[in-house]
Formats: structure tokens, sequence, C-alpha cells
């Protein structure tokens, strides 16, 4: 008995090695093709922050009457800017998470059939969609690595911002972005290739918009009906959280967020691996 | 036994329920090249799919090298390569990437890697378009480098699904010469096809599906020597009326072994005889025939002796 039990466990660590190792090799796949496509990756990143920043927080203030022709940057005062750099951060890992895994994903099912090709590796399956959220975080972090300079310097008013915990900040930074990847998993797995593009009409815009990416969600306490609404959209916990780890604006309570995006992470990995089995598995 | 398949049923139910495999049971010697024979929809492609850890059985039990591919299907992919109807290669990279990376993923180191992609270049002819990605490649150098990536790690079956499928002759021979040699290297091949000439070419055993299950399974000469004639001429006559007097009268041909009435034709299967084919012909004289077209018995004859149906329908 005891040496079946001794040999099983053997079988197991092998198998454990096995995995890990096809896991590597895929994370290295993908890093070596983002490698070539370095790029394409930076201007995807940089454009929409960068624009965004340069018209509402540079060019804005700098027309004659300043503010008056700008109502949210009115509405929000000088600090604008210092509210825009965590929503901005977010909205990157946010649209990492759609361009690294669910644009490629729909059209791997339905066109290339490469995937085919991927799950053939020796690890279990739902391992082959966890390595597309794991890689498609790394792009997250960066995104916002890149974001966060722009965002720091591009506005002519002052940016107040710094980190009051470190550990935080990494925490909110990897789930943020892992909840990004496991959305971007679930859409690209339970929508047509035909139908990707309407994706940023009906679910990008709509997250983006209603994520507090642009205003703080304490803010919202006249509007309480949308104050309550948009805590379904795990965007909010995203730029609240960075919010909360990045300025002295006012933001939700930590432990919620940090709670809230680990519920997310598991709904949503949960949806979009389930999603990715049923896909590749007959 | 390399691959043993028992009792293999496969139902998708959703709107149609289609039973795709309908109690299947299959073996395969190691080192054999073996097809699997079968007009489209036969139920081929969910065979090798449910083979491959691609499609759960929704009956019976498949164990590829003694690893059953439901219970380990991780496991179970060590020992499987697999070429697929479509090109699946990785078309962000190069060939030799697509190999050297295949290889990663199986835990090959990168020295080991590289020297196995080099090797497997060489082997297939590759080595001129090394740097080429899958989109410069015409389809049968496309199809060439999915069976390099295949074997690249070492698998003790290679599962290929309609391998000519799409490919132009010369592509066909030359897949075909690559599939031999992979004997040498004591790689099992289970393939599918509905190219008779495929499988009665490259395959040791065939097995005959149809509907979801195998009809006969057997060597390809034994399967044509089971039809009993080594010769079939099809009879065209312009007066359906007349074919009844022209089978009677072709029956009573010495060399004949059967003749069977079709829409506007008589089949006759006769023995490779000298002569046979004049003689049936004069056989047929004032019978309305207006057309003669001879043929070997092929594996096609035995699925038309078995199903009553052409390949191709």
């Amino acid at each position: 008995m005891a040496t079946v039990a001794v040999l099983r466990t053997v079988e197991i660590r092998g198998n454990a090695a096995m995995y890990a190792r096809a896991f590597a090799g895929l994370f290295l796949r993908d890093l070596y093709v983002l490698r070539r496509e370095l790029f394409p990756f930076a201007i995807r990143v940089c454009m929409n922050p960068l624009l965004f920043l340069f018209v509402f927080t540079y060019i804005m203030p700098h027309m004659s009457g300043g503010a008056a022709n700008n109502p949210t940057a009115a509405m929000a005062g000088a600090g604008f800017s210092t509210v825009l750099l965590p929503g901005l951060m977010a909205v990157a890992i946010m649209f990492s998470g759609i361009a690294a895994v669910a644009l490629p994903l729909s059209q791997e099912f339905g066109i290339t059939r490469e995937i085919d090709d991927r799950v053939m590796c020796p690890l279990p399956v739902a391992a082959v969609a966890a390595e597309k959220i794991v890689f498609s975080a790394m792009q997250s972090v960066i995104a916002a690595g890149i974001v966060f300079p722009l965002a720091y310097f591009v506005p002519s008013t002052p940016v107040h911002a710094h980190v009051s915990s470190w550990p935080f900040l990494a925490v909110v930074l990897v789930l943020a972005s892992l909840v990004s990847g496991a959305l971007g998993l679930t859409i690209g797995t339970a929508v047509k290739p035909q139908q990707i593009g309407l994706i940023f009409g009906v679910v990008v815009m709509p997250i983006t918009f209603l994520g507090c990416v642009y205003y703080p969600w304490a803010q919202l306490d006249k509007l309480r009906w949308l104050q309550m609404g948009v805590l379904v959209n795990p965007i909010v916990y995203m730029s609240e959280g960075l919010r909360a780890a990045l300025t002295d604006s006012p933001h939700m309570q930590e432990g919620l967020i940090i709670g809230m995006l680990c519920f997310f992470l598991a709904l949503l990995g949960w949806l979009g691996v389930r999603g990715f089995l049923r896909r590749v598995v007959g | 036994m390399i691959v043993e398949v028992c009792g293999l049923r496969k139902i998708y139910d959703g709107k149609q329920r289609v039973v795709a495999v309908d109690g299947i049971d299959l073996t395969v010697n190691e080192g054999a090249i073996y097809g699997l024979l079968g007009p489209n929809g036969a139920g081929k492609t969910t065979t090798i799919s449910v083979c491959t850890t691609r499609a759960l059985p929704t009956e019976g039990k498949v164990r590829i090298a003694g690893v059953d591919v439901v219970k380990e299907p991780a496991v179970a992919r060590r020992g499987i390569g697999v070429v697929p109807q479509y090109n699946t290669l990785d078309r962000a990279c190069t060939i030799a990437e697509n190999i050297q990376f295949h290889c990663l993923y199986f835990g090959f180191s990168r020295a080991d890697a590289r020297a196995r992609t080099a090797e497997l270049l060489e082997q297939f002819h590759l080595t001129e378009r090394v740097g080429a990605y899958p989109s410069q490649l015409s389809g049968g150098l496309q199809q060439r480098v999915q069976i390099a990536r295949a074997i690249a790690h070492r698998p003790k079956v290679l599962f290929l699904d309609e391998p000519s499928a799409g490919l132009d002759p010369q592509s066909r021979i030359a897949m075909w010469e690559a599939v031999r040699g992979l004997r040498h290297e004591g790689i099992t091949v289970l393939l599918t096809t509905h190219y008779m000439e495929e499988a009665d070419e490259l395959c040791d055993r065939v097995a005959i599906i149809d509907h979801g299950r195998i009809l006969v399974e057997d060597t390809p000469a034994a399967l044509k020597s089971s039809v009993g004639a080594e010769k079939v001429i099809d009879l065209k006559t312009a007066a359906p009326e007349k074919l009844a007097g022209l089978a009677a009268a072709i029956e009573q041909v010495e060399g004949v072994v059967r003749v069977e009435k079709m829409k506007s034709a008589v089949r006759v299967f006769a023995r490779a005889e000298d002569g046979i084919v004049a003689k049936v012909v004069a056989g047929s004289a004032g019978h309305g025939v207006i057309d003669v077209v001879t043929a070997e018995t092929s594996l096609e004859t035995v699925f038309i002796k078995l199903t009553g149906r052409d390949l191709r329908e």
C-alpha cells in the first residue's frame, strides 16, 4: 500500500512538473510574439489616454474661458487630473484584457482555429485558459505602467499622487489585471467572431463610462440610484482601487474594493474557463 | 495494442439529436498505418476527436498507449500527435518557431527544442523555408509543417484527419511519402480519409465506416478480394427497360461473377481473365448499351457492395 501511495505521489509530482513546463512554454510563446509586436502594443495602450489627457487636461485649461468650456473639468475642479490618473489606468488595464484575450480568442475560435493546437498541450485545458488570463494580466500591468507617467506629466494642472501603501497598490494592480483578463476570456468565449465589433458598443463603452473612471464613486451620492447601479461593474473597483492606492481623492472602502475584485475574479474566471472548455471540448 | 477503442458512442444532443458514432470497437497494432475510410459524415472525425481528447464520448472507452483519454487527457496528450483537417499553425510565428515552441510545450529544453526543430526541418525538406510564416506557404507545405510539428514531441500515435483534403496530386504523393517515413520511427498512424486510393496505397489495415459504425475491417488486399472479382465493368444503356434482359444476357458470359442492376446501367463483376471485356461487350449486343466503363476492383467497390452507395454520395 505504502509503495502504491509513494508511486502515486511521484506520478502527481511528475505531472505537475509536466503541466508547469507546458504552461511556461505557452507563456514564453506569448511573450515572444508580444515582443515582436511591441510597437503596436504601445500605440494601442497609449493612444486613448494620451489623447484624452491632452484634450481635457491640457488643451481645455489653456483655452480662453478655461474650465467654462469644459463642464467635466469644472465639476471636478482643479483636481480633475488627479481623478483621471487612476481612472485612465483602470481603462488601460481593462482594455488590455479585451485586446489581449477577447479579440484574438474570438478570431481563433471562429477563423484560424489555432487554439485547437494549443489545447493539445500536455496540461489541463483549464490551465490553457488560465494562461490566457495570466498573460493578459501581465500586459495590463505594463499598460498601467505606461499610462502612469502620461497621466502624471501631460496635464497642465497639478496631479497629486502618492502611494501610502505599496502592498495595497500591488494587490489592487494584480487583482484588477487578473479581473480584466478574466473579463476578456469571458467575452472572447461567449461572443461570436462576427459580433466582436459590437462588444465595443455593448460592453466596453458602457463599463468605461459607468466605471467611475472620470469621476470618483463617492461623488455620485446625489445620484443614489446610479451610485448603487454601478456596483455591478467590475471597472468601478479597478478605478476606485487605484484611486485609493494612488491619490487622496475620496474613494470607496479599501476592504470592499479588494473583496469585490476577488469576487469578480472568481465569477469571471469561472465563466471564462467554463466558456473556454465548452468551446474547445466537444 | 497501442490504440484501443471500445464500445465508443457519441451523441450530440441539440435541437436535432445526432448519433455521430454508434458503437465503434477498434484496435490498432503498434507501428501500423491504419485507415478509417468512409464518406463525409460517417463519424470518422468524431472518432478521432474523442481519441485525441478533443471530444468527450457519450459511452465507451478509449486508451492510447495504455492511457485512458477521458480520465487523464493531459497525460494522454503526451503520447498523441494530431494533424486536424484545417490548418492550426501559429500564424504569428515562423515555421521553425512553430516546431520549436511545440517542443517547449512538451517540456523540451531550449537546446533540445532547437536540435529537434533542425532535424525535422531537414527530414520534411523544409530547410529552405525556415523563416517563412505559415501564410506564405502553399497548402501542401503547410500540411507538411503540420505533420512535422505533430511528431516533434515523439508521440506514440499520430492522428491524421483527412490529410490529403485540398491537396494537389503532387503534394498528396509527397505527404504519403512523409507518412510512410514515420513507420521507420516506430510511430503508429491512424488516419481518416474518403479517398479510397489513399487508404489502399497507404494503410496496412482499413476499417470501412458508415453511419457511425464499422462495417468491415481488414487489410486492403483482403477487403478487395472479398468482392470475389478483380474487374468491374459498367455497361450504360439508353434504354432502361432493357436492363433486365441485358443483365440476364451478361450473367451467362463466362468469367462473370455477379451482375447488379443500377438506374441506367448494369454493373458487372468479373474475374480478370484474358479477353473478359470483349466477351462482356459482345454479350451485351442488342441490349441498347451506349457506353462501357471498366475499372479494377477497389475499396470503393467494397464500400458500394456493403452500402449500395458511392463513397462520394
